[in-house]
């Protein structure tokens, strides 16, 4: 492989739910180092692209290269031991397990020791640490986000998928978790595709991004040129700003 | 209360209670046959109630306390996960004791073995259902494959049962991949007809083959367990258990021996399973019962996860089977029907799923009360459906709801089930 090999490359991609064409020949890449934003409207088919790449649903034709490698016909966990670590929507954490346990589970399937990613993880959210020894369950909106995020990082990923960390968070958690993603990409690298409504803050933050419409890629460019295309504001941005 | 301070409570308490008793209890004035009073001291009496008395005390201070204390704003969830563990002490103690109480005879230590086999059945049990999240309502299954496993090993090839017991484990195991496969995709409601299904179709056919298990009609003569070799019998011929170390020849020596058997077995049901939880691997099976999307994002290998668990469950229901089948010395496929399967996952349901202690409580209660209720007839069914319904009111989540975490850095602390429901978090 070349040194320039996308970290991700998604190639014509086309999922089904049944008959249902969900995602209608995506194709998107991601640089290492960067943070990739892609948006769009209920129902577009985001979190769909974000699962089809870690094979669940698997899409039925195109493919998906992890830094050249092709990974679209690759059982889950092996794509997710390939250093792909995804948050999912609706952050599912374990509700009756503790922090602590939540976050152990995020290295178990990389056979990681725990201690340097909690470490770190800890480091990035105190409030996790204050909490560890509580039920993930009972933790607010915001904590439960930091957890999903943190549990995604425990398995060290070169590429962190995630799917709407701003979803029912009130404006000033969900700042300080973008302000958190971009301390892991400034600081480590961090490789990240993040899918988002809040177009605004998702595209001030990601260095590229991408519009997603009912299955297909519609626009994509710099996260400034798609804040200042007026198409953009009135779709996503709520028009009158 | 710390135990100590509820220790000491206890200690003034049964002071002041001997210095109340020792007069009215310990010595009493009788009149002798001549007319004449006379002084009778009554000190095993005294003796009876102060224990009571110290043990009713240090009850109030380590349980009863605590509760109201929490109401100034503690937890009642670590005073109760101590006064669990002290209580399965406690049940253990009694358990290995149990055969040399004086007043426990024949048919209680009957009993016993009947409530310890449940108990290791729910043990097992509790591994799908309680800790993997696994709704199995077919695992009598696995029972009744363990039983035959015995049965028909031992009466087609002249196995013992030290040979058989671990190849019924390992038969039900590989039964309960087979189950594991079909049902990899199903959960909840869907997951529970399949097992059921797969519960009948294993005592169906254990019914309709004739030739291999004798049908309706069962397999009797089943080799009776050795101790290491020794038969138990009563001839006292020095190759039997009796004579060999030169005892009395009586027939409560296998009783006891099966008692002690099947509490091992029961025993290291619970021992693995306190140990694997703390492994990656059960940790993942309660991940997979919490939710199994995250699993996958997590890159935990969902279909080993799902099938290690039910194999484990099967092989342990195999063992219980195969102690089942060598205690009766008969079986027929009528000791396997769904109430079976019912009925230990009542236990398991009823004890809290997931929680070691609260299962072996639920045996206990459910076993032991449908014997207690035997004078009643049929209305024995009713008296104990009202006994569930009761339980699962008043504690909804069983009767020991609460889990402990596997892994903390610092200090342990257990968790309630309250406040929390089923939901996504």
């Amino acid at each position: 492989m070349s040194a320039s090999a996308p970290m991700l490359e998604v190639q014509d991609l086309r999922t089904f739910y049944g008959a249902v064409e969900a995602l209608k020949g995506v194709s998107l890449h991601v640089d290492p180092g960067e943070i990739v934003t892609l948006i769009g409207a209920n129902g577009a088919g985001k979190s769909t692209l974000l699962m089809s790449l870690c094979g669940d649903p698997r899409a039925r034709s195109g493919r998906i290269l992890l830094e050249g490698e092709d990974i679209t016909a690759m059982p889950t966990h092996q794509i997710i031991r390939r250093g792909v670590a995804q948050s999912p929507e609706g952050r599912r954490i374990f509700p009756r397990m503790t922090v602590l346990e939540n976050l152990i589970m995020g290295a178990q399937a990389m056979g990681h020791d725990p201690a340097p990613g909690l470490e770190r993880v800890f480091a990035l959210f105190p409030r996790l640490n204050e909490r560890q020894g509580q039920r993930g369950g009972t933790l607010s909106g915001g904590e439960q986000q930091m957890l999903a995020i943190g549990r995604a990082l425990m398995s060290k990923p070169r590429l962190l998928l995630l799917d709407e960390p701003s979803l029912g968070l009130a404006p000033l958690i969900s700042r300080q978790i973008f302000a958190a993603i971009k301390a892991l990409n400034e600081s480590e690298g961090l490789t990240v595709l993040l899918v988002e409504q809040n177009a605004n803050q998702a595209l001030r933050l990601a260095h590229r991004g991408y519009v997603l419409v009912t299955g297909r890629i519609t626009m994509s460019g710099s996260g400034a040129e798609l804040l200042a295309r007026p198409e953009i504001r009135d779709a996503y941005l709520g028009g009158g700003h | 209360m710390a135990f100590s301070a509820a220790l000491r409570d206890a200690a003034k308490a049964t002071a002041i209670a001997f210095g109340l008793f020792v007069v009215m209890v310990g010595l009493r004035t009788d009149v002798s046959p001549t007319g004449a009073l006379f002084l009778r001291t009554r000190w095993t009496e005294l003796a009876m109630v102060c224990a009571l008395v110290f043990a009713g005390r240090l009850a109030i201070g380590l349980w009863v306390t605590p509760r109201f204390l929490t109401n100034a704003g503690g937890s009642l969830a670590a005073p109760l996960a101590k006064a669990g563990a002290f209580f399965g002490m406690g049940l253990l103690v009694v358990a290995v004791v149990l055969p040399a109480i004086p007043g426990i005879g024949r048919y209680e230590l009957d009993l016993a073995i009947l409530v310890l086999t449940y108990v290791m059945l729910g043990w097992g049990l509790n591994i799908v259902v309680g800790l993997a999240g696994l709704l199995d309502l077919g695992y009598v299954a696995f029972y009744a494959v363990g039983a035959y496993s015995y049965a028909l090993l031992a009466q087609y090839f002249g196995l013992s049962f030290w040979v058989c017991l671990p190849l019924a484990g390992i038969l039900a195991a590989f039964w309960g991949i087979l189950l594991g496969f079909p049902v990899l995709r199903l959960r909840g409601d869907y997951l529970a007809i399949v097992t059921l299904a797969f519960g009948e179709i294993i005592r169906i056919v254990l019914l309709n083959w004739v030739d291999l298990t004798g049908g309706p009609n069962g397999i009797s003569g089943i080799p009776r367990p050795t101790f290491f070799g020794l038969p138990f019998n009563m001839s006292g011929d020095p190759g039997t258990f009796a004579g060999f170390f030169g005892l009395e020849p009586s027939p409560t020596h296998r009783v006891v021996f099966l008692y002690y058997l099947i509490l091992c077995l029961a025993l290291l049901t619970n021992w693995v399973t306190i140990r694997i939880r703390r492994q990656p691997i059960g940790r993942a099976w309660e991940a997979l019962r919490e939710d199994e999307v995250a699993c996958r994002a997590l890159g935990i290998n969902v279909t080993n996860t799902k099938l290690t668990a039910f194999a484990l469950g099967a092989m342990f229901g195999g063992f219980a089977g195969a102690f089942f089948a060598t205690r009766q010395a008969f079986i027929s496929p009528e000791s396997f029907t769904f109430i079976e399967s019912a009925i230990i996952l009542a236990i398991v349901v009823l004890g809290g799923l997931g929680s070691q202690v609260g299962v072996a409580v639920a045996a206990i209660v459910m076993i032991g009360g449908f014997e207690l209720f035997r004078d009643l007839d049929e209305w024995r069914m009713l008296v104990f459906g009202a006994a569930m319904v009761i339980i699962m009111v008043l504690r909804p989540r069983g009767l020991v709801g609460s889990r402990t975490p596997t892994v903390a850095l610092g200090q342990k602390r257990s968790i309630g089930s309250d406040y929390v429901s089923e939901g996504r978090g």
